[in-house]
């Protein structure tokens, strides 16, 4: 067990020196006496190397890229390149102020003006705000154009929006905020959207409807030109779940083919560091009628200067955000296009399928897969077989990968398939670390056979034991105990 | 480079054993009319070499707050950061991390969020707080819609002296599920109390009280306490400047039920406004009612300490159209650079680093003042690190002549409708002379 930073402690040691005082003026003279915090706050009292050894520590006990296979579904763990990190760094991005003049950032404008042309050439949209600084932050910005679509038509009566079983949580939790009501959408056997369903949920109180392509089964929406046809046909809008556009890159372009309004994960699809859980960025694409109702300011070019534009306020739904959104996140992403190109964008896409897809032909006979089909960027297969046999779940299959190196993959979702692993290579792995992979989940079926109990106890080589988070929930300890 | 390792060779064995000859082949559910018949019409690709070149033509255009004497505030600010900061957060084995879901290989992510939870909570008073929300405004709106939840009442008050761009924030999140927003007017750079007292009753849901306020001003705190708990149900959401916690009192003691803020000055670059991030911390009692994700102590099947994320039942992935936020993403490496920065400031390294920033902000306010022109625009008003100064001349053109002279003066409130006015802020990275420059500059222009 490693200590908390707090226990590593000695009264009065320091581990950062500022300048001596220059001017003295006593707290009490400027601050009321009665807003002067009388006990300090008790923050760790540690040196430099107190610190670097504690956060290196913790550091060793994390999964990432670099040390192996990470294939959460639907997260798009791919390689982040450290060119970025060099160029981020950099003091003439990382000291810029929000409210400095614009014609001293006109380098940073320049960048976003780019980056909003290049991301809407991608997805084939009208216009991109950078604005939303996570996946979540863009749904939220994509339904709120929707509501204001509708309102500016006087649309009063549209109240609903029509959401897929397999889709992420965030949709349904999107939608609520926004304050419309959520009405769930069936998956037919192909595992697609089950048309018939979808008409009889659909009506004049329908305000648009939320798809991943490819959804989360790893399967493309096929049926995509009758559900346009039925949605638009009420005057409903579609969005776009950006989370797995890595698969369509240069091959489809939502823009084109019925979606209204979508969002990307700069953090998946355009391979920016997540950071262990952020920041990201969640720019959103609009087709021309939505592009009044963007956030402001957008970043625009008059002449050979560039700004922030705020013309179209009136209509625009407002800000999601304090400022222009997560900079040093989009900065990343502008490098990684403008390094790829259009024919490195599309070999994106192209390797992740074939990834997908020969790690699904190296695992299919020994693990259940629902929907046997070629599949795009993931698949979903399943520990039924062992489950129904051995009693061994996909929890325990999970915790046994990391024994092997890897990290898991998404369990558990999406919730249409009973103890699902939704797996997710990326293009950025090779055949030899997918053959490896393939060769840890055939080595588990294996073990399953021959000592299904030690299933239940992996993992067994990790930095803890298998962790008891029923307990984190009734023994809630959110804090360190600093004593009184 | 699309940092692809496969090679045609290993392409050809793959798509071999995967039993096609072609990708074509394993795209054919795309509807033919539905696939590009055209390659995207983006520039050539750029070599490491290229873009690096390409990027620092970009930096050469920019003029950084390295390179300027900057005294812009609003809400981002230059701190100084200390060097071992990034020598953490640039590591790998976090930065390229996600989400801890698995637990026992992400133990190094989960201990530090606990560790920044009980820093947030140390330094505002509270019992929990969660691993971070999107920015100050949207953990503020976070906290409105919390205590929608918690007390069904859809009215919330908001300062005038609230920083413009939380406002329109707010008002984009809380909207949807119907939230009535009144704006209590200020008298001196401060709430109204009296104002406020008329608008008290008891359909409020919550009072927003930002402190030290947008114009940099400290509110009346502890008054305020006092009158908004006159009504047992209203709560109290007060968003504060966090390195002003290690001299200010902290919000649980004057009464505050959540306590939110920007966190980015917290060892954060400021990166043009983004990333920021967003504290959020309240009492155990609404743990069950906050968005965001929450790690917990616990232990592993061996009996030993371990963390991870908990009361999960919350949450989208779990709740969905009934969890407390959407978030799900959030800016988690952001709470580690301010987890090692408080470590390495420690308890008295942020009480001087608050101490010079209010020191010297006091001293370059009481110079500015004597200036023909210049005036402070509430005169006895208590501030921290920041102050709205009156100007003669109007500060857009102050801005103006001086960012020539790489001053960056302050923001100029003529963007908020106040175009006599200047809003400056000092941090302890400021030297006597760079405050010096900053008046000599503005007497200058005042042709003293």
């Amino acid at each position: 067990m490693s200590k908390t930073i707090f226990e590593h402690s000695s009264a009065g040691r320091k581990g950062a020196t500022l300048p001596r005082r220059e001017i003295d003026i006593p707290l009490q003279s400027i601050i009321p006496a009665d807003q002067l915090r009388e006990k300090q706050a008790r923050l760790p009292e540690v040196s430099e190397l107190d610190v670097m050894r504690h956060y290196i520590a913790l550091s060793h006990k994390n999964h990432f890229i670099e040390k192996g296979l990470y294939p959460l579904g639907s997260c798009t763990m791919k390689y982040n390149p450290k060119v970025h990190e060099a160029l981020v760094r950099d003091s003439g991005f990382n000291n810029l102020h929000p409210y400095q003049p614009e014609a001293t950032i006109q380098g940073s404008l320049e960048i976003l003006y780019e980056l909003q042309e290049q991301l809407a050439e991608i997805s084939g949209m009208s216009k991109v705000t950078l604005q939303p600084v996570a996946g979540a932050q863009g749904e939220f910005t994509g339904i709120k154009i929707i509501a204001a679509y509708h309102k500016a038509k006087g649309n009063h009566h549209k109240t609903k929006i029509i959401i897929p079983d397999s889709a992420h949580g965030t949709n349904p939790a999107t939608c609520s905020l926004v304050g419309y009501e959520v009405v769930e959408l069936k998956s037919n056997a192909q595992g697609r959207c089950d048309l018939e369903h979808l008409k009889s949920i659909v009506d004049d109180n329908t305000a648009g409807f939320m798809l991943t392509n490819p959804n989360t089964l790893g399967l493309f929406e096929t049926q995509l030109e009758q559900i346009a046809e039925i949605i638009h046909g009420v005057d409903g809008l579609i969005y776009m779940d950006g989370a797995n556009l890595n698969a369509l890159l240069g091959i489809v372009q939502p823009g084109k083919i019925g979606f209204d309004v979508m969002h990307f994960n700069l953090h998946k699809t355009f391979a920016t560091p997540h950071g262990g859980g952020g920041p990201g960025a969640g720019p959103v694409g609009v087709v021309e009628k939505l592009v009044p109702f963007l956030p402001v300011p957008m970043v625009a070019k008059a002449g050979d200067e560039y700004y922030f534009d705020y013309g179209h306020a009136e209509t625009s739904i407002g800000k999601v955000h304090t400022f222009y959104g997560n900079f040093a996140v989009l900065l990343r992403a502008y490098i990684y296009i403008k390094m790829l190109g259009a024919e490195g964008i599309r070999q994106v896409a192209e390797n992740a399928l074939i990834n997908a897809n020969y790690l699904m032909a190296l695992v299919k006979d020994h693990y259940h897969i629902q929907h046997l089909e070629y599949c795009m960027h993931e698949f979903v297969a399943d520990s039924s077989w062992q489950k129904k046999e051995f009693g061994v779940n996909t929890l325990d299959i999970a915790k046994r990968l990391l024994d092997k190196g890897f990290h898991a993959p998404t369990i558990y979702f999406p919730l249409i398939v009973p103890e699902a692993m939704m797996i997710e290579p990326t293009e950025t792995e090779s055949k030899q670390s997918l053959d490896s992979f393939a060769a840890a989940m055939l080595e588990i079926a294996q073990e399953i056979r021959e000592n299904p109990e030690m299933l239940h106890e992996a993992p067994l080589t990790t930095p803890v034991r298998r962790v008891d988070d029923v307990r984190a929930v009734k023994v809630l300890d959110p804090a360190f105990n600093l004593g009184d | 480079m699309p940092y692809i390792s496969n090679t045609d060779a290993d392409r050809r064995a793959m798509l071999d054993r995967i039993g096609v000859e072609s990708f074509e082949e394993l795209i054919a559910a795309i509807p033919a009319k539905l696939r590009m018949d055209k390659p995207l019409a983006l520039p050539d690709p750029l070599s490491e070499l290229e873009i690096t070149r390409k990027i620092n033509a970009s930096t050469g255009k920019n003029i950084c707050a390295q390179g300027a004497n900057s005294f812009l505030g609003a809400g981002v600010y230059d701190h100084f950061i200390p060097a071992a900061v990034d020598s953490i957060v640039s590591r790998p084995e976090f930065f390229t991390a996600y989400t801890p879901y698995q637990a026992e290989v992400s133990q190094g992510t989960l201990q530090f969020i606990y560790e920044y939870q009980t820093m947030i909570c140390e330094l505002t008073g509270m019992e929990i707080a969660n691993a971070s929300m999107y920015d100050g405004a949207s953990a503020i709106a976070e906290a409105i819609l919390m205590a929608v939840r918690k007390n069904k009442l859809h009215k919330a008050i908001l300062p005038a002296t609230l920083h413009p761009e939380y406002a329109k924030v707010i008002k984009v999140y809380t909207e949807g599920i119907g939230v009535e927003l009144l704006t209590c007017p200020a008298r001196d750079g401060r709430l109204d109390l009296d104002a406020l007292k008329n608008m008290l009753d008891e359909s409020v849901g919550s009072v927003v009280v930002q402190n030290p306020n947008f114009y940099g001003n400290l509110e009346p705190v502890n008054e305020l306490g006092q009158i908004i708990h006159a009504n047992p149900k209203t709560l109290f959401i007060a968003a504060v400047d966090p390195i002003s916690l290690a001299i200010l009192t902290p919000p649980a003691s004057y009464g505050a039920d959540i306590a939110v803020g920007e966190g980015q000055a917290l060892g954060n670059s400021m990166y043009l406004g983004g990333p920021l991030f967003g504290f959020f911390a309240t009492k155990l009692d609404m743990a069950r009612s906050m968005p965001g994700r929450i790690v917990g102590g616990t232990l592993d099947a061996e009996g030993k300490r371990a963390y991870a994320l908990t009361l999960q039942a919350r949450e989208q992935h779990i709740r969905r159209a009934k969890a407390t936020s959407n978030i799900c993403s959030n800016e988690s490496l952001c709470t580690l650079a301010a987890t090692v920065y408080l470590s390495l400031m420690g308890r008295e390294g942020l009480v001087e680093a608050a101490t010079q920033s209010a020191q010297k902000a006091h001293y370059l306010a009481q110079e500015l003042a004597r200036i023909k022109g210049c005036s402070l625009s509430w005169p006895d008003t208590p501030f921290f690190k920041e102050f709205t100064l009156q100007t003669a001349i109007p500060a857009a053109e102050i801005v103006d002549r001086l960012s020539s002279r790489a001053i960056f003066p302050g923001v100029d409130l003529g963007r908020f409708g106040q175009p006599d006015r200047l809003l400056i802020a000092v941090t302890e990275k400021k030297s006597k002379a760079d405050l010096d420059e900053l008046v000599d500059a503005l007497k200058e222009l005042n042709n003293e």
